[in-house]
């Protein structure tokens, strides 16, 4: 067990650290949520690209810096520690990217990579459709193959930034005499193909990103097929495990919640304000939890850089970082009082900073990315061996 | 950085394993409860012979000259077989603190016997005035004042206290401190105090985790088993959600554990913080077992007869014992808020 970076990791925190504070944009970018923050945070990948930055552990022939996961940790680290906008193409880089890695063909990953990795092409998730969500196998939108196409009918929902977006990835039916895991096929589709009507929703946030997505006889090159054809439940799971979890929630991001949570805990009780004595207990207790997210990351990682693979243990992991990130803002609204119900750039609510929308938006954690309660089952039945029926 | 355990520190952890399991079985711990002295000997001397009294024993004392992180890993299987002779306060505690006190007699007259598991080494604890393992021990470690002391079993008088957990030795302990028995005072008896206290809590902490698995371990199999409505209870998901619940909390502890570990073997600045972090996790870990254990077992878990109230009793006084869940919860607390102990945000570390 050793604990210390080595030189080289040093030296890789110290660049990434000076390139992070010469580029971060100094004032902070409107929601990607709406469509002008949304450009706005794709210069910024643009720039990020530029700068040798935007995938750190990816190849470097797909846009990468060929750097290991440990180096994606520091910079993580780096990346919060400096502010630095949220990454708007999530969705693509951290679940669709890895996914492609591991199955795609040459020729997609040289197609689909290199602009994902600088958000030319941002990317949504259909997954989830308004019969299938924590019960996924139900997917009922299908893709008929005709000659050199797929032809797709059905509906997508809940797609994040889907109004916004170029691109989408996700199960459809290819065999229509199929049920539940069979007969599914992963396909890529690109968003302004005709017969593809896109409707944003309003979420708790009041931004209209969400989307669900209607397809119409969409036409669909056989050549966007992710794996093999009707095989795309696992094409879906092999890497639905630790990598997806692990890049799409660096700890450095709860560290950094956690640390400015006792900041405002301080402050709080300098100012003079009542503050109820059990939040002093509960403050502790997030950071502490932060920390124990950061070591028990930087254990994988070890694990998986010694050859090792993650499988089920990934939902433990979900468990507790949307939990975590849920009390860490309920804390700091209960830190706020009453100014925690002010939006913003009302008069009388002081600096409450990101707080309020760091809550709304935390609360989707446990919901989205397999609700905590499959993940729990998950737990109980294929790492704990409790029984299914 | 590479944050693993070796080969070898995990092949040290099956072997300890195996052996508790065929000499510390649940009828072992159970049939100590009613001897005299609860301790055993001849039990005592084959965990010696595997090198556990001496793990943190240099070599020339006749030790192993391992350190906490090789330890860690003993004592999360000490925790798991319910195993309560004096492996903390002697092994885990007492030997690195004659070790270190800068007393080179007491060092060579004690330590080989510790190794040889010859000799027992009960603690004070600086949150407590209970001392673990009084009656059994051949030298206590005691403060009195701005002193330490070193004090023969025959110059303490010793008044055994009955705990709530069978398993645990409890006792009132007074004696007049004499200064020859002094090892250490003000600032250097504080240190070693503050250090006794972080291994202890550390070691109490491993074992929480190992009580915290055994207790999983048996409601997994409790509810796999016992059917009601036609099926096993393990399959409805108001049962599996909370043993699930006890399974995400024991990870993340885990993780405090180990790293605290590596914080006390290199006395790393923020080794107090991390101690009581892994103290407050695996306590609350090991608790949150024992309660939904109680419960997933329904009326056969209330019962003497059942093994459960084994670990569910070893959660309940090692939650109690080095420092409870409120007081390091507390340093913690002082240690973010009023500049206490010094901490650090692993790997993130903002500037001030």
């Amino acid at each position: 067990m050793d604990l210390k970076y080595t030189a080289e990791q040093e030296a890789f925190r110290k660049e990434a650290r000076a390139w992070l504070e010469a580029n971060v944009p100094s004032e902070k970018l409107a929601s990607f949520d709406t469509k002008e923050g949304f450009e706005q945070h794709r210069e910024w990948e643009k720039k990020l690209q530029a700068g040798g930055y935007a995938m750190v552990p990816w190849p470097v022939e797909y846009g990468g810096r060929g750097a290991n996961l440990l180096e994606w940790l520091i910079f993580e680290e780096e990346y919060y520690r400096a502010g630095a906008p949220a990454r708007v193409n999530q969705n693509g880089i951290f679940l669709l990217g890895p996914t492609i890695m591991d199955v795609g063909t040459p020729e997609q990953k040289a197609r689909f990579l290199p602009k994902m990795a600088s958000s030319e092409e941002v990317w949504a998730q259909g997954w989830s459709e308004p019969n299938a969500g924590s019960d996924m196998a139900n997917i009922q939108a299908t893709a008929i193959k005709d000659g050199d196409h797929f032809v797709i009918n059905g509906q997508k929902t809940w797609a994040s930034r889907g109004a916004f977006a170029h691109w989408l990835f996700g199960m459809f039916r290819s065999d229509p005499d199929s049920t539940r895991h069979k007969g599914l096929t992963f396909i890529l589709v690109p968003l302004d193909t005709p017969g593809i009507t896109v409707r944003p929703i309003e979420k708790l946030n009041n931004k209209k990103a969400f989307a669900e997505v209607f397809f119409d006889d969409a036409r669909v090159p056989v050549e966007y097929q992710l794996g093999e054809e009707g095989k795309g439940w696992d094409v879906a799971m092999a890497t639905a495990g630790f990598e997806r979890g692990l890049m799409l929630r660096s700890p450095a991001r709860f560290q950094d919640t956690a640390r400015k949570l006792v900041e405002l805990y301080k402050e709080t009780v300098a100012s003079g304000a009542y503050v109820a004595p059990e939040l002093r207990r509960t403050v502790a207790q997030c950071w502490m939890d932060a920390e124990a997210y950061a070591l028990n990351t930087y254990q994988t990682v070890a694990h998986l850089m010694g050859g090792g693979k993650i499988g089920a243990e990934a939902s433990v992991n979900k468990i507790f970082w949307s939990e975590l990130d849920t009390k860490m803002h309920e804390t700091a609204l209960k830190l706020l009082g009453h100014r925690a119900e002010l939006l913003p750039g009302s008069s009388a609510a002081g600096d409450v900073g990101e707080w309020l929308d760091g809550y709304i938006f935390a609360l989707a954690g446990p919901i989205y990315a397999g609700t905590n309660e499959i993940q729990r089952n998950i737990i109980a039945e294929r790492i704990l061996g409790m029984p299914r029926k | 950085m590479e944050f693993r355990f070796t080969e070898d520190q995990r092949l040290l952890q099956e072997t300890v394993r195996d052996f508790l399991a065929g000499e510390c079985t649940v009828d072992f711990v159970r049939g100590q409860w009613e001897t005299e002295t609860g301790r055993s000997p001849e039990f005592w001397a084959s965990l010696a012979e595997i090198g556990v009294p001496g793990l943190l024993i240099p070599e020339e004392h006749g030790g192993l000259g391992m350190t906490e992180i090789d330890l860690v890993l003993v004592m999360v299987e000490v925790g798991r077989a319910g195993l309560a002779e004096p492996v903390t306060p002697t092994a885990a505690v007492a030997a690195p603190l004659l070790r270190d006190c800068g007393n080179d007699a007491l060092a060579k007259e004690w330590l080989p016997k510790i190794a040889a598991g010859e000799a027992i080494v009960a603690v004070a604890q600086p949150t407590s005035p209970l001392v673990p393992e009084a009656e059994c021990a051949d030298l206590l470690i005691l403060r009195s004042g701005d002193g330490l002391y070193a004090v023969p079993a025959a110059d303490a008088r010793i008044t055994p206290q009955k705990s709530n957990d069978p398993s645990q030795k409890l006792a009132t302990v007074e004696f007049d401190p004499q200064p020859e028995q002094r090892i250490a005072s003000g600032a250097d008896a504080d240190r070693l105090e503050t250090a006794a206290l972080d291994r202890g809590a550390l070691a109490c902490a491993a074992q929480q985790l190992g009580a915290c698995e055994q207790l999983i371990q048996m409601s997994v199999d409790y509810t796999s088993e016992r059917k009601q409505f036609g099926v096993p209870i393990g399959s409805f998901q108001a049962v599996k959600h909370q043993v699930a619940d006890i399974k995400v909390a024991l990870e993340y502890a885990r993780s405090h554990v180990e790293r605290a570990a590596h914080s006390v073997a290199h006395d790393v600045p923020s080794r107090s913080v991390d101690v009581s972090m892994a103290k407050i996790s695996a306590g609350e870990a090991a608790l949150q077992g024992a309660s939904t254990s109680l419960q997933v077992h329904g009326a056969l878990g209330y019962t003497w007869e059942q093994d459960l109230h084994v670990w569910m009793r070893r959660a309940w006084t090692l939650d109690l014992a080095w420092g409870e869940t409120a007081w390091h919860r507390e340093r913690l607390a002082e240690a973010l808020f009023e500049g206490g102990s010094p901490a650090s945000s692993f790997g993130f570390e903002p500037a001030a």
